[in-house]
């Protein structure tokens, strides 16, 4: 598929050249950061950094557009939309199968170059200012350009075993980042939990892929998302109690990763407390890129999880269930960057779910089973979702950084007040919040629509009911937020401090800096248009297969028939954001109880239902005393004791031995005759013994 | 028959001679030096390990740029050996000093001469009176570099002896050198409970000398050509009983000095109470001998044996695997905890061998070399810290990233690389072993990797927690007065990761060369 004929070589290899820059500047960064520029020079670190990813930035959007001038306007040689720019054999296994790297170009991957390097790049700059008196920036920035080569690394990925390689990558990064204050015990423990918690995933996720390869003989999506692969794969393994069918298994393990990375429930756990990491982490990572890759692996593997039978079942029930529980905390919180992380695990839930409400029509065909995707308005509706979410996420969470910056809080009780002093602040966080609510015309609005449309058009009602919950709650929660951080009247002192008098604003710098502020005013604009504006483009082109000319135009039919969906959704988040401003506003109701008290719903939810304590439970007392303990224990009082042991034993035969060897000729000359009369026996009873060496000559 | 004759001697194989003759000729050397020129005996030291390492690095490129045609005719099982000599040397049991290198034994030498070199670099302060580095132990030997340089090197003859020779009687000759330079370092220049250590890592492996001796024997007298040369032996069909008693004798054997489970008791002693240089060169080079004995060996020349008894050989080996990780887990001792992880990364190279298949195979090579490089680098970074510290307990220590940067970041990358993160050697290497384990007939070997595979969920935890408990957190109030990695330390962990992410990163043309060296043993698997 390279290159064919009609296109300029010109024009193809500058595409190229492009797609490889995309890769090398983010490393570049990194290398030039950590060797060199972090330890000495961590004001040039930051620029340095900031520079070579609006470079990327440039790069990935002038892929883009090729891509659309080349692939996209050609559909007569791309059927599928999906080109590969270049690819090199990593590592041979024999036959066809191999592991790859390469640049994938769809529909997909081209949407999330975008993203990613402009959101990387942005909170690069953001981060100049906000790092800037903090010790070993030089790694921060170094790091977080390893992050996003790491990312973009996943995301062009067109085999699994590249995917896999970026994917540790990707959660190895994160973990430094997370750990990013290594003296702060709480960011290391964080930094460990979200490391073994996806880890524990990717175990399972890396079984997902050998099993795969090994069944499909290919580790590519093209082939693997084929339907001769899921023929392959669809068979039953054992018998009886363990008969196991081998593409439900494989599906699953494969969506394992998926589940560890985006974070559904229960492997959500690690999310919130990576909040410990710096702001800008949180927003470029913990927010619009790597969670968000678990929902982007689903996206790649959709076809050949809507063969297994029920794998998209169980992507839509996660979903459902992580929206609906992370946004019922999200409402309890009183540290901003946990309410916002526990926004963007409901939000993630909503991906997951618009993934697994697609229901394929699965036709049992005469060779093996022929699936063809009858409904894909959930894929198209989750990576819209992904593409609007990125940005008010990430704009929440740099406006967050502000606030935090300012107040040198992270506590809802000790913002207030702050619309004032940080108008920009004030109105592009309004902006995201809206965004974020669903309403007319922010960019959540449309993406939300289509994520319910998608479900109520294949008939899911309780999917929808979870949805327009997540929604209801979602306004609710973020106008406790806004309300509580920008209105009413200073809490604390650190607050009121910064109201009274210019005289803290100058000791602390400026309360909005500059360089922090503009990145919030440039994300306000996709925030509030991206969804008007793409969604069309997403309707029309988001699909890698668009040979089944059917799926856009029966979800465009799914949606007219059901106009009073917005109607509701829209009610809903008005009426969430209507109790919010009673409750906070008129109300005064501060952001949570001072002690234990509050009722039992609220107390639950604000201890997160109990989740990390099962986790703490079963790693304390179960992994520990019940495996770790009596392997170690077993280690040193079976194995080396048995040494030990045995040790004495031959000393005390030994000893016996040299007992028996006392000078006396009578004793040596009945164990010679013994010993003569067992060979003669040995002899002439036809033992082999003797013979074992062969003939000794 | 193939007659060991054909060979083209060339001159290259007097290099390859002189890999070992050198070590054990600076050996010599060193014993003449007086024993208060400490730096002169070091820096000797250094540069014959350092022109070792030219050497070996020249001869890698020399085979690399020209290696052995592959037996091309399909279903070949003559090994194709490069710089090739053969000389009679003990007539009355047709003992021949047969020695060349294939792909996987030039590897190995590579892996060998680079952590030698830095290893030697790692022990720069060793008796050094009133240096910097006061470790414990020289307490009972005060000004010993004399002796544990001497020492060291007659260790290293050894290996290199081990891995270029193809014949069984020099083979075992090298491999019994290794030993007792080995208990001597140990006993006199280790730590903690260091002549326990010693003891019993000799005598245990001892025994593992033994069954190999039997087994050598065997192999002798049964193929009735009265050969020790592992190219004539290779043709030779053995009695299929004869390999049901001989293959698991030869590879338990192997296996004890590999470090499989549950003969592994002497591995965590030894290396913990070991000098860092000989903890590097034990766990890195040393143990793979027995891996090597495995492949080249027991499976080469029985290869019905092997069919036989692979399959139970595969628990042990999951077990082991699995086994160390969780160990390791409890470990409050660094080097503890890195001897269980190579408990855990050993039991790999043998779930890769039992595979039987090309994949598995080639991931056992490769994790032996990646095991190699990358659990030298962490002994070399323990020993490191601890001569600031003073401490090897992971509790007695945290911070240590503000106060000695350069050695924690070693330790994070080496850390991250012995968890099998993509990019460093390590994955490479699991990548094919797990791949071969399900690729593997049999519910056993899917059941085995399966388990294998969740390994790495528990490597990522003993790995993080010594991250965490070392490097991260509060630092301790003493800490500012640590100094970081002088340029000697520097470049001992700059090659060993430079070696590490380069057969992570490009493994491509390393394997191809291994797969040609596979392909006669695979082919002798298969008949």
């Amino acid at each position: 598929m390279d290159n064919p004929v009609l296109l300029t070589q010109e024009a193809w290899s500058s595409l190229q050249t492009a797609a490889w820059a995309v890769l090398i500047l983010p490393l570049l960064s990194f290398l030039v950061n950590g060797l060199w520029l972090g330890r000495k020079h961590e004001r040039a670190a930051g620029w340095t950094a900031t520079a070579l990813l609006g470079a990327t930035l440039a790069c990935a959007l002038h892929v883009a557009s090729g891509w659309r001038s080349l692939v996209l306007q050609h559909p007569e040689l791309y059927p599928s939309r999906t080109a590969l720019a270049w690819e090199h054999v990593w590592l041979n296994f024999g036959g066809n199968l191999s592991a790859r790297l390469g640049f994938y170009l769809d529909p997909a991957s081209v949407m999330m170059i975008v993203v990613v390097s402009a959101i990387s790049f942005l909170v690069h700059f953001y981060s100049i200012r906000y790092m800037k008196h903090e010790r070993g920036a030089g790694r921060f920035f170094a790091l977080l350009s390893l992050f996003t080569f790491a990312m973009l690394g996943l995301i062009v990925s067109g085999n699994l075993i590249q995917t896999f390689f970026f994917w540790e990558l990707v959660g190895a990064a994160s973990y430094l980042l997370i750990g990013f204050w290594y003296t702060k015990p709480a960011a290391v423990a964080a930094s460990k939990k979200a490391f073994v918690l996806t880890r524990f995933a990717d175990a399972f996720f890396l079984m997902g892929v050998l099993l795969t390869g090994v069944n499909t003989g290919s580790f590519d999506f093209l082939v693997v998302n084929g339907p001769a692969a899921a023929a392959e794969l669809n068979r039953t393994l054992g018998a009886g109690l363990f008969a196991f069918k081998l593409l439900s298994v494989t599906t699953v393990l494969l969506y394992m990763g998926a589940w560890g990375k985006s974070a559904m429930f229960p492997f959500h756990v690690w999310l919130p407390d990576a909040m410990e990491g710096p702001t800008p982490v949180s927003a470029l990572i913990h927010s619009a890129t790597m969670v968000v890759a678990g929902v982007y692996l689903t996206a790649r593997l959709f076809p050949l999880f809507a063969a297994a039978e029920h794998t998209l079942q169980l992507v839509a029930f996660t979903g459902a269930l992580t929206a609906v529980f992370a946004a019922a905390v999200a409402c309890t919180q009183t540290d901003l960057k946990r309410i916002l992380a526990f926004s963007t695990l409901s939000q993630l839930g909503l991906m997951m779910l618009a993934l697994g409400v697609s229901i394929p029509t699965v036709a049992n065909g005469g060779g093996g089973a022929v699936t063809t995707i009858a409904n894909t308005a959930g894929y198209t509706a989750a990576l819209f979702h992904v593409f609007t979410h990125a940005f008010f996420k990430s704009l929440l969470f740099l406006s967050a950084g502000v606030i935090i910056h300012a107040i040198h809080s992270n506590d809802l009780r000790d913002a207030g007040g702050l619309r004032k002093k940080m108008p920009w602040t004030y109105i592009s966080t309004l902006a995201a919040c809206l965004a974020l609510a669903g309403l007319w015309p922010f960019a959540g609005f449309f993406s939300k629509e289509e994520i319910l449309g998608a479900a109520l058009g294949n008939g899911h009602f309780t999917f929808v009911a979870a949805g327009l919950l997540t929604g209801g709650l979602t306004a609710f929660y973020m106008t406790r937020y806004f309300v509580l951080v920008f209105h009413g009247s200073a809490r604390t002192h650190a607050s009121s401090a910064m109201n009274a008098d210019h005289a803290g604003a100058a000791h602390h710098g400026p309360t909005e800096p500059l360089l922090m502020v503009l990145p919030l005013i440039v994300l306000t604009v996709p925030s509030v248009l991206v969804g008007w504006l793409g969604r069309n483009a997403f309707l029309k082109d988001m699909l890698p297969w668009t040979s089944s000319a059917t799926a856009p135009v029966e979800h465009l039919e799914a949606h007219a028939g059901f106009p009073w969906m917005v109607l509701v959704a829209t009610a809903l988040a008005l009426s969430g954001i209507g109790t919010g401003l009673y409750l906070y506003g008129r109300k005064r109701w501060t952001a949570g109880y001072a002690d234990d008290r509050g009722p039992w719903l609220y107390r639950i939810l604000r201890d997160k239902l109990y989740v990390d304590e099962v986790y703490s439970f079963l790693i304390r007392k179960v992994g520990s005393r019940f495996v770790i303990t009596p392997a170690d224990w077993a280690e040193r009082k079976i194995l080396n004791a048995s040494f030990d042991q045995g040790g004495g034993v031959l000393n005390k035969l030994a000893r016996g031995l040299s007992r028996y060897q006392n000078g006396q000729v009578q004793r040596s000359v009945a164990t010679a005759l013994l010993g003569l009369v067992l060979l003669l026996a040995l002899y002439f009873s036809g033992s082999p013994l003797p013979h074992l060496f062969g003939s000794l000559k | 028959m193939t007659p060991v004759s054909t060979f083209a001697y060339s001159a290259a194989s007097n290099l390859l001679t002189l890999t070992w003759a050198l070590p054990l000729a600076s050996a010599a050397a060193l014993a003449l030096f007086p024993r208060q020129r400490v730096s002169a005996i070091r820096r000797f030291a250094l540069a014959a390990n350092t022109l070792n390492l030219i050497l070996v690095a020249v001869l890698t490129v020399l085979f690399f740029k020209s290696p052995p045609v592959p037996n091309t005719s399909s279903g070949g099982t003559e090994t194709m050996l490069a710089f090739a000599a053969d000389h009679e040397w003990l007539s009355v049991l047709n003992v021949h000093y047969l020695i060349g290198v294939d792909a996987i034994s030039i590897t190995l030498m590579l892996l060998a001469a680079v952590i030698l070199f830095s290893g030697t670099l790692a022990s720069w302060t060793i008796g050094a009176p009133g240096g910097t580095g006061k470790v414990a132990a020289l307490a009972s030997s005060e000004n010993g570099a004399k002796e544990f340089f001497i020492l060291l090197q007659i260790l290293a003859a050894g290996v290199f002896g081990c891995f270029i020779s193809f014949d069984l009687f020099t083979f075992f000759v090298f491999n019994e050198l290794t030993l007792i330079p080995t208990y001597l370092l140990i006993a006199l220049f280790g730590s903690g409970r260091r002549e326990y250590a010693a003891m019993k890592l000799t005598l245990i492996l001892m025994g593992g000398s033994a069954l190999i001796f039997l087994g050598i024997f065997g192999l002798y007298f049964e193929s009735g050509i009265h050969s020790f040369s592992i190219l004539e032996l290779s043709q030779v069909r053995f009695h299929p009983d004869f390999q049901g008693w001989a293959f698991p004798v030869l590879f338990l054997g192997f296996g004890i000095l590999g470090n499989m489970f549950p003969f592994h008791i002497w591995s965590p002693d030894g290396h913990a109470s070991a000098p860092t240089a000989v903890s590097m060169l034990l766990a890195g080079v040393h143990m793979k001998l027995g891996a090597y004995g495995c492949l080249r060996i027991a499976m080469y020349l029985l290869p019905e044996g092997a069919g036989m008894w692979m399959n139970v050989f595969l628990i042990p080996a999951v077990v082991g695997v699995v086994w160390g990780g969780f160990v390791a887990v409890r470990q409050k001792d660094l080097k503890y905890m890195n001897a269980y992880s190579s408990v855990s990364h050993c039991g790999l190279v043998f779930v890769g061998l039992a595979t039987l298949n090309l994949i598995g195979l080639r991931g056992a090579v490769l994790q032996m070399l990646a095991h190699g490089f990358i659990t030298a680098t962490v002994f070399a970074v323990i020993g490191m810290i601890y001569q600031r510290t003073h401490t090897r307990r992971i509790p007695d220590m945290s911070g240590l990233m503000r106060s000695i940067p350069f050695l924690s970041v070693v330790f994070v990358i080496a850390g991250m690389a012995a968890l099998g993160l993509p990019g460093f050697a390590g994955f490479a290497a699991e990548l094919n072993i797990f791949l071969g384990a399900f690729a593997a007939a049999g519910t056993l070997a899917r059941m085995g990797a399966v388990l294998a595979v969740l390994s790495i969920i528990v490597s990522a935890i003993y790995i993080l927690r010594a991250v965490n408990g070392v490097l991260h957190g509060p630092p301790k109030e003493n800490a500012a007065v640590l100094s970081d990695a002088v340029p000697v330390e520097k470049i001992a962990l700059l090659t060993l990761l430079a070696a590490i992410l380069v057969l992570g990163l490009w493994p491509g043309p390393v394997v191809h060369r291994i797969d040609d060296a596979l392909m006669p043993i695979l082919n002798n698997l298969k008949r």
